[in-house]
């Protein structure tokens, strides 16, 4: 299969410029009603009310936004919801919501507080064909299969879940492509090595699953700098990119890494 | 203010859609009752989904004579995304389907490959700009009033309607090289393959001119 859909990455170029627009995504884990920011998905640190940052980011014009709530799947989960409902009032771009959903009901609640789409990880790791399910009562669309992915070898890499704690022994470019034959409609594909580092994004890992892949992949973590945005497009195929440090440090503003985009010739959303 | 409705048939986030026309200033009822369709002084036909899925969900309801005898009715109505493309006459989604047949054409699967022969992704997910078919003379007036071919919109859709006029092609975007159909239009009756309500101010610009727009005397 994978040899009949060669190079269907965003980022593949055309006279050095990226073919379509990239999405710029803001990344949001949430713990309770809170904003926070980890290192490796471990070590977490406040940083306030996440409805704010969204807002801010909107109005410098992210083209979508992810909140990810981090305890989901070990307690209640109406903060999010809150949060969704508040972010539907003035936000107006497309909003994926992950954590803690195990049910199509949990899914049918999740798009009902506002939610475009619903990102599953721990949950289809369980029962795939809960990846199924979602996608045909919700279209292929809503269904974003999220993957924590862990280096473990030469262009090999082992899923986790429950933000990196948790090992499965699947190999991810082969439950990738399972996800994507069970219906998910994109992959939002995070990094542990490289997550909540600021380094730069496993270029590797997104480029193998882009490139396999006729579904967009969303590169997630890593992101330090323009360089890195720039490497993990042009040579990692990313078709969008979730970026968090950079946005909530207040590193780069989101029209500043725009800007800078247009410059270096990535097609990027202006406006 | 402007009362717009806007129809619920099981299919798609009706929040976010009712959010964006409240954000521009309308008062907005959700109903699946044929009559209040029918009545509507401006009308919604959101929805995501599948063609037949969708077509099935409004003949359920008894919607699709409702929707048809509002289009009559020269006041202005949108349909988006799934809505879209139902205004068509038929849709080839997993066998051919019949439509709401207010615009001559039909809906059918995004090619898999661009004109140079290279593969894409599908479905077509993100923003993408808005052009006009020809000149861009033809926006004023309409629900794209005011936008500047190249502005952005937010796309997510495998499937494209195909209109049989030009006339009815009001604005198109280009995916590798392919033009897909992103706004149709016969007098009142607009479709929007992108999502107004996603699309940030573009969108709700979109949303304004549409509230802006007044009923065509029959």
């Amino acid at each position: 299969m994978e040899a009949e859909i060669p190079h269907l990455g965003g980022g593949r170029e055309i006279d050095g410029k990226s073919m379509h627009n990239v999405r710029l995504i803001a990344r949001l884990d949430v713990k309770g009603p809170n904003l926070v920011k980890g290192i490796q998905l471990e070590g977490l640190r406040k940083m306030g009310n996440p409805n704010k940052f969204a807002k801010k980011y909107y109005d410098e014009g992210i083209d979508e936004i992810i909140y990810m709530d981090i305890v989901a799947s070990l307690y209640e989960r109406d903060n999010i919801k809150e949060i969704v409902r508040r972010t539907s009032e003035d936000i107006f771009i497309p909003v994926t919501v992950g954590g803690g959903i195990r049910s199509v009901e949990d899914a049918r609640e999740i798009l009902r507080a506002g939610a475009d789409k619903v990102a599953i990880n721990t949950a289809a790791i369980k029962n795939p064909q809960l990846i199924s399910d979602v996608s045909l009562r919700f279209g292929s669309q809503c269904m974003v299969l999220s993957i924590e992915a862990k280096r473990i070898g030469d262009g090999q890499w082992e899923a986790y879940y429950d933000y990196g704690r948790e090992k499965t022994g699947i190999d991810v470019v082969q439950w990738a492509r399972q996800g994507y034959e069970l219906g998910a409609g994109e992959i939002l594909l995070t990094s542990i090595d490289m997550e909540g580092g600021a380094k730069g994004f496993d270029t590797e890992l997104v480029r193998t699953i882009s490139d396999m892949l006729p579904i967009p992949v969303i590169a997630s973590g890593g992101m330090g700098s323009i360089d890195d945005l720039e490497s993990v497009i042009r040579e990692g195929h990313a078709d969008a990119v979730a970026m968090a440090h950079v946005l909530h440090y207040g590193s780069c503003s989101v029209h500043e890494i725009k800007e800078e985009c247009l410059q270096r010739n990535i097609r990027v959303r202006v406006g | 203010m402007k009362n717009v409705v806007v129809i619920d048939y099981g299919m798609g986030n009706l929040l976010s859609v009712r959010r964006a026309f409240e954000f521009c200033g309308a008062h907005v009822e959700i109903t699946s009752v044929p009559g209040r369709v029918e009545r509507a002084e401006y009308l919604v036909l959101p929805g995501v989904g599948a063609f037949a899925d969708g077509m099935s969900e409004l003949e359920s309801r008894d919607l699709v004579k409702a929707v048809r005898r509002f289009a009559k009715t020269g006041r202005p109505f949108m349909g988006i995304c799934l809505g879209m493309q139902m205004m068509m006459e038929a849709g080839e989604e997993f066998g051919i389907h019949k439509g709401l047949a207010l615009i001559p054409g039909t809906v059918s699967m995004i090619a898999k490959e661009g004109p140079d022969g290279s593969s894409h992704k599908i479905p077509h997910i993100g923003w993408n700009g808005l052009f006009p078919p020809h000149d861009n003379g033809r926006w004023d007036n309409t629900i794209l009033h005011g936008i500047s071919p190249g502005e952005s919109a937010y796309f997510v859709h495998s499937f494209s309607a195909v209109p049989a006029h030009p006339d009815n092609d009001l604005a198109g975007c280009f995916y590798n090289g392919l033009r897909l159909c992103a706004v149709l239009q016969s007098g009142n009756v607009y479709g929007c393959q992108f999502h107004p309500e996603k699309s940030s101010s573009v969108g709700l610009r979109i949303i304004d001119n549409f509230l802006k727009i007044q009923p065509i005397r029959q």
